[in-house]
């Protein structure tokens, strides 16, 4: 039962932690993309209609990445080479994505999903607990593992990383010294736009192997609130993830023992919990003052 | 070919007239490109989307019905967006106002004369401006970011109006459909004509003149562009950016509860799990295409209901599916953002060589 | 130690430019060759020739807005010329970017800085190193090369937590890790006490005995004198005059900048002892408002009827948060701040006004006005609840605004290329002129002005110099921060130092020598108890 649970929770924190270290990168290169719900149905639909289409999970897989890049890519375009206002583009993105996912869907609702093969390590998946936890999971588990800890790698030790951490702490600076303000924060973008196109994918060809409109049911707001309930590190991300998993699946099981809660009441669960995440953690000044990247959503335009 | 941005030393009143139109012309063209590729007659396509739908009486009365909550929001929206607070939950407000006027006939429907209706409606705005109050109250107490809360508060709303109208709020005689029981007449705003338009179209004109009015004639209208253009200066001004953010977010709020309510009260007649096709979010393009000035919002809310009866329109005669509309939708935002970059800015296409070496040529 | 021995030294024979006597038979560094620079119909540099000798320190003289920094920029390839060639030790060069400059041996130290206030002194160098190799072996050279040059640096400390002073040596080293052959300064001692200023002069005439020239831009005419071996003059994006500093006089420089004579500021009378104090903060404390922000530490000054007292101080140590407390922009115990002897410390920034007290901000855009407001509306910002009927009934009278903005632009000379434009279309020191201005003309029983003249023209700024000591003589409290010492000698009749938060007791400006109030600058000020200076006679510079 336990093991069961822990294997749920892994499952429903996998897209939140993809798409939440995706726009962590983008924060830190001083964007903000409110469009992550949108980039992620888009990659869901993309992801289901490619793996039915060709029958190649791996295929699906790289169209919901593909898809969350060409999305971010739109908005790049116009919230840097155009400077047009991060909010309102992040919103435009997420309302297109809606709109197109659920038109690319029509044709694919109530048909059967392809459910990714999980991996099967000889000898390690056997092992008692230990083997189908961590040893039994399907590849963009480890995946979104690979990223997070690349991610952190790269930020803390690389020269890429230093970068992007200049660019987001103070453009004019950066541009100053040479550095392409635009290019980093538009790599940036589209980075966080592939991993929100993958934690779609992941949604429609893991998660629920099937293709349901809305079905990231604001998971890609949720992400935005860890980004900023990790204060901008990457660990914490990881934190954040595994315990709005933990809710969701908690929820899972407590309607299916049913116990006279409402189960709208028990739906609304994470996104109240997102809310008092948010409350806790925007009240210490201090915490989020000195993490948030300086020039957070503010435009840049180069002077020449 | 790179694009370089030429600020301009002023605002282009030309443009901030032209870049709506613009975009709406670029929209109608991705449109009919999105038709061609799907294999439709592009043109046929077009004309029953954004003509056909005004050239009867009953889709304008429709237009009608669709653009009223859309324009009530969006003026709201409008207030918000102009003093920098980013309300993106009006589908909430919208729903909550809906639920808290709903309060009266649905639980109390012995208390049936003159004084309803207008209970309800107070109610209904009450309903909202208090629920945008808690993201609001969040923003000024623990500087929680707006925009999440707001969002996350829709979700709420939505499966608490789920849970009512499945529930506690069901009509007992209604066969165990998820619907409360019909309000009575005294619970129904008046219709123009026998349709189902009501007097709420003439709220909502009396709203986005009155709020254009606020804005471009009293100090308060001010202090609200004040705050919004340049938070820094609104406080040497001496106005209050935490007093705007609850002005803003209860303004913005009362309105689409109020829309909430008058949908209800007006075309719907009863609570049903679902009452809004995305109002809320809708109203959000609304806002832009009406460059947050209330009275272009009544033209811009005319415009997205458009897109609501073209997609119905397109889908009934082609057999094109009613989803267009809100791709159509979003690339309106889309290129209106892009539009008003126009405004600030001088747009010049560089060609050939530029200063992308990056290594001196010695 | 000059720039011709230290040429003669690597024994070269260019051709010599057309410049003074002391560059004959001296090596060319740099030569720029009719640069010309256009941002729309703005000529910022007209058909400009700039030549520059090894080890020389050469000066950039000019106005705000001469094009000093455009010319600058376009050196260190942060921006393109439309016309014009360079030429880098005799060959022709394109600069294309500032890592192509900093490749050739081109150095920058900005005026603003380049550095990254969340990141560490190592990493903040390392971004201007093309290759930095491992931050341990990077700090290693750092401490090397900073302690070798007299500017100890901690690799590791985070930028933020650091004084501007401090800031500025990053900026210093990470050029002299890449061993420059040319380093280009700007306005670097505006940010420095006098004392300071002159480490970095031994500093900079070290590097010029090296072999290594030095841009010096400046205004400080003093400085230029001193240090300087040769002078480029700027007026209105054209190249006006060449000439060696030391051969001038500060007033013939001045001329040179300004193309005439500015008028100096005259005081009529001086103000009396006796006088009521209109102004006063006592034991003002103010927490910081953010982690990286200066705390107000029990700072004390009274101002009197009829002068003017003077604020001065490095930038960044709690000039701004002793405007915010004084405007009501922040809050204070109320016995902290009082105006014509009322408590108001609990009170805002409108009650403020409605008291007679008048503020003017440092920023100009974005605090002191609304960039893309008409400036009648700016005129609302500020005079909305003060008792001249702009607004009746929640109504904007907007034919009043219309008059006073009429008024205001023609008594404060504000030059517009149309009636009431956006206030971000007027130049610095035309917006200036309208923020003093839009204050002035309440006749403000108080006034409190935060940088009075940064980044405006001579003109303008002898007019708003003249304004704010006329205002005063009437009867006015007027108290001005400012960190340009000529312009605090110029009208101050009382000055205090602020240091860290911390406020010297204010004192006569003619006891206050140069080098106290560096003392003071550099956190004699913190002390409280430094002992007053002898009083010497006309102690003001130019």
């Amino acid at each position: 039962m336990f093991e069961a649970i822990l294997l749920t929770v892994i499952t429903a924190a996998t897209p939140l932690l993809l798409a939440a270290i995706g726009e962590l990168v983008v924060e830190r290169s001083g964007v903000l993309n409110l469009g992550v719900e949108g980039m992620m149905i888009m990659g869901a639909v993309t992801g289901f209609a490619v793996a039915n289409l060709t029958g190649s999970g791996t295929l699906g897989i790289l169209g919901a990445i593909g898809a969350g890049m060409a999305l971010s890519a739109l908005f790049g375009f116009l919230v840097l080479v155009l400077v047009t206002n991060q909010v309102a583009t992040g919103l435009a993105l997420t309302l297109l994505g809606l709109g197109l996912s659920g038109l690319i869907g029509e044709a694919f609702i109530g048909v059967p999903g392809l459910k990714l093969e999980k991996l099967d390590l000889p000898f390690l998946s056997d092992l008692p607990f230990v083997g189908p936890v961590i040893f039994g999971q399907d590849p963009i588990v480890y995946m979104s593992v690979a990223i997070v800890i690349a991610v952190a790698y790269a930020l803390a030790r690389t020269r890429a990383g230093l970068v992007l951490r200049a660019v987001g702490d103070n453009h004019a600076s950066a541009h100053a010294l040479g550095l392409s303000v635009l290019k980093v924060r538009f790599l940036a973008v589209l980075f966080g736009g592939g991993c929100a196109g993958l934690a779609g994918g992941y949604m429609s060809l893991a998660y629920t192997p099937q293709w349901v409109e809305n079905m990231t049911a604001g998971r890609g707001w949720i992400a935005l609130a860890l980004v900023v309930f990790a204060s901008w590190l990457p660990w914490r991300v990881v934190i954040g993830a595994y315990l709005f998993g933990a809710v969701t699946v908690l929820t899972f099981h407590a309607q299916a023992v049913g116990a006279g809660v409402p189960s709208q009441l028990l739906s609304s669960l994470p996104y109240l919990a997102t809310i008092v995440v948010l409350v806790l953690i925007s009240s210490n000044r201090r915490l989020t003052l000195v993490n948030t990247p300086a020039c957070l959503g503010k435009p840049f335009v180069p002077d020449r | 070919m790179r694009i370089v941005l030429i600020k301009r030393a002023e605002h282009s009143r030309l443009m901030t007239g032209l870049s709506p139109v613009i975009a709406v012309a670029l929209t109608m063209l991705s449109a009919a490109l999105l038709f061609a590729i799907a294999g439709h007659d592009a043109g046929l396509a077009l004309y029953k989307f954004f003509i056909e739908p005004m050239t009867d009486l009953w889709s304008l009365q429709e237009l009608l019905v669709k653009a009223v909550p859309l324009v009530l929001i969006a003026c709201g929206l409008s207030i918000c967006y102009l003093s920098n607070n980013w309300n993106i939950g009006a589908e909430g407000q919208f729903v909550m106002g809906a639920l808290a006027g709903s309060v009266l006939p649905v639980l109390f429907p012995a208390f049936d004369n003159g004084l309803t209706l207008p209970l309800m409606l107070l109610f209904g705005a009450a309903g909202g401006a208090l629920y945008a109050l808690v993201p609001a109250v969040l923003k000024i107490r623990f500087n929680t970011n707006e925009i999440l809360v707001s969002l996350m508060l829709v979700y709420v709303a939505n499966l608490t109006l789920d849970y009512l109208v499945r529930g506690p709020w069901r009509d007992p005689a209604g066969f165990n459909f998820p619907e409360t029981a019909l309000f009575s007449a005294s619970a129904m705003l008046p219709t123009i004509g026998d349709g189902r338009l009501s007097v709420s179209l003439y709220a909502a004109i009396a709203v986005a003149i009155l709020l254009s009015l606020l804005l471009a004639r009293t100090l308060k209208g001010f202090e609200i562009r004040v705050l919004g253009e340049s938070p820094r200066a609104g406080s040497f001004a001496g106005f209050s950016q935490k007093r705007m953010t609850v002005f803003a977010f209860m303004v913005s709020g009362g309105l689409a509860g109020l829309a909430g309510i008058m949908e209800v009260a007006g075309s719907l007649g009863q609570l049903q799990p679902t009452i809004s096709p995305g109002y809320g979010f809708t109203a959000i393009i609304v806002a832009f295409l009406g460059r947050l000035n209330p009275l272009a919002i009544v033209v811009a809310g005319f415009v997205l209901a458009l897109s609501y009866i073209g997609g119905e329109s397109v889908q009934a005669s082609m057999g094109i599916s009613d989803k267009i509309a809100s791709v159509v939708q979003g690339m309106l935002l889309f290129f209106v953002l892009a539009c008003d970059t126009l405004i600030l800015y001088r747009i010049k296409l560089q060609f050939g060589q530029t200063a992308k070496g990056g290594h001196a040529h010695v | 130690m000059d720039s011709s021995t230290a040429a003669a030294e690597e024994g070269t024979n260019n051709a010599p430019p057309g410049g003074g006597g002391r560059r004959a038979g001296a090596e060319i560094l740099l030569a720029a060759r009719g640069i010309t620079k256009r941002f729309g119909s703005i000529a910022a540099n007209a058909d400009v020739d700039l030549v520059i000798n090894k080890g020389e320190i050469h000066a950039l003289l000019g106005e705000n807005g001469a094009g000093k920094s455009t010319l600058v920029k376009i050196l260190y390839g942060a921006l393109q010329p439309d016309a014009g060639s360079v030429e880098w030790q005799g060959k022709p060069v394109r600069v294309a970017s500032p890592a192509a400059a900093r490749s050739l041996g081109i150095g920058m130290v900005f005026q603003h800085f380049s550095l990254f206030e969340a990141l560490s002194v190592s990493e903040n160098i390392a971004l201007a190193l093309e290759k930095p190799g491992t931050m341990r072996s990077l700090g290693e050279r750092i401490r090397a090369v900073s302690r070798e040059y007299g500017l100890p640096l901690d690799p590791d400390a985070l930028v933020a937590d650091l004084p501007v002073g401090i800031r500025q040596r990053i900026e210093i080293v990470r050029c002299l890790l890449q061993a420059p052959r040319l380093i280009i300064m700007d306005e670097p001692t505006s940010v420095l006490t006098p004392q300071e200023a002159d480490e970095l002069f031994l500093t900079l005439k070290r590097l010029a005995s090296e072999g290594c020239a030095v841009l010096y831009i400046s205004h400080r005419l003093e400085e230029v004198q001193r240090i300087c071996h040769h002078a480029t003059i700027l007026r209105h994006g054209k190249v006006v005059a060449e000439c060696d500093p030391t051969l001038e006089t500060p007033g013939s420089l001045a001329r040179m900048m300004v193309g005439a004579e500015i008028a100096n500021v005259a005081a009529a009378s001086r103000p009396n002892e006796t006088s009521p104090v209109r102004l006063s903060a006592r034991s003002l404390s103010l927490a910081p408002a953010t982690p990286f922000a200066v705390p107000l530490t029990g700072v004390t000054v009274e101002v009197k009827a009829g002068e003017v007292v003077a604020i001065a101080g490095v930038a960044g140590n709690g000039q701004g948060e002793l405007f915010d407390a004084l405007t009501g922009e922040r809050r204070t115990a109320a016995g902290m701040v009082t105006i014509d002897g009322t408590p108001c410390g609990q009170e805002g920034i409108t009650r403020r006004r409605q008291r007679g007290a008048a503020f003017v901000p440092e920023e100009r855009l974005g605090h002191g006005a609304v960039p893309g407001f008409r400036l009648s509306s700016n005129i609302l910002l500020t005079r909305h609840a003060t008792d001249d009927g702009l607004v009746k009934g929640g109504f904007v009278a907007f034919g009043r605004i219309g008059e006073m903005e009429k008024r205001i632009k023609q008594v404060y000379d504000v030059r517009m290329s149309h009636d009431d434009p956006e206030a971000r279309s007027l130049s610095g020191g035309n917006l200036q002129k309208f923020v003093v201005g839009r204050e002035m003309s309440r006749n403000p029983g108080v006034l409190i002005v935060n940088q009075p003249t940064w980044g405006v023209d001579a003109g303008a700024a002898a007019l708003i110099r003249q304004a704010l000591v006329d205002l005063s003589r009437k009867g006015s409290a007027v108290l001005v921060i400012s960190q340009d010492l000529d312009e605090i000698y110029e009208i101050a009749d009382r000055i205090a130092v602020i240091s860290r938060g911390h406020l010297s007791p204010a004192e006569p400006a003619a006891a206050m020598t140069r080098e106290r109030i560096g003392l003071l600058m550099a956190g004699g000020a913190e002390a409280g108890t430094a002992a007053p200076a002898p009083v010497t006679a006309a102690a003001g510079g130019a």
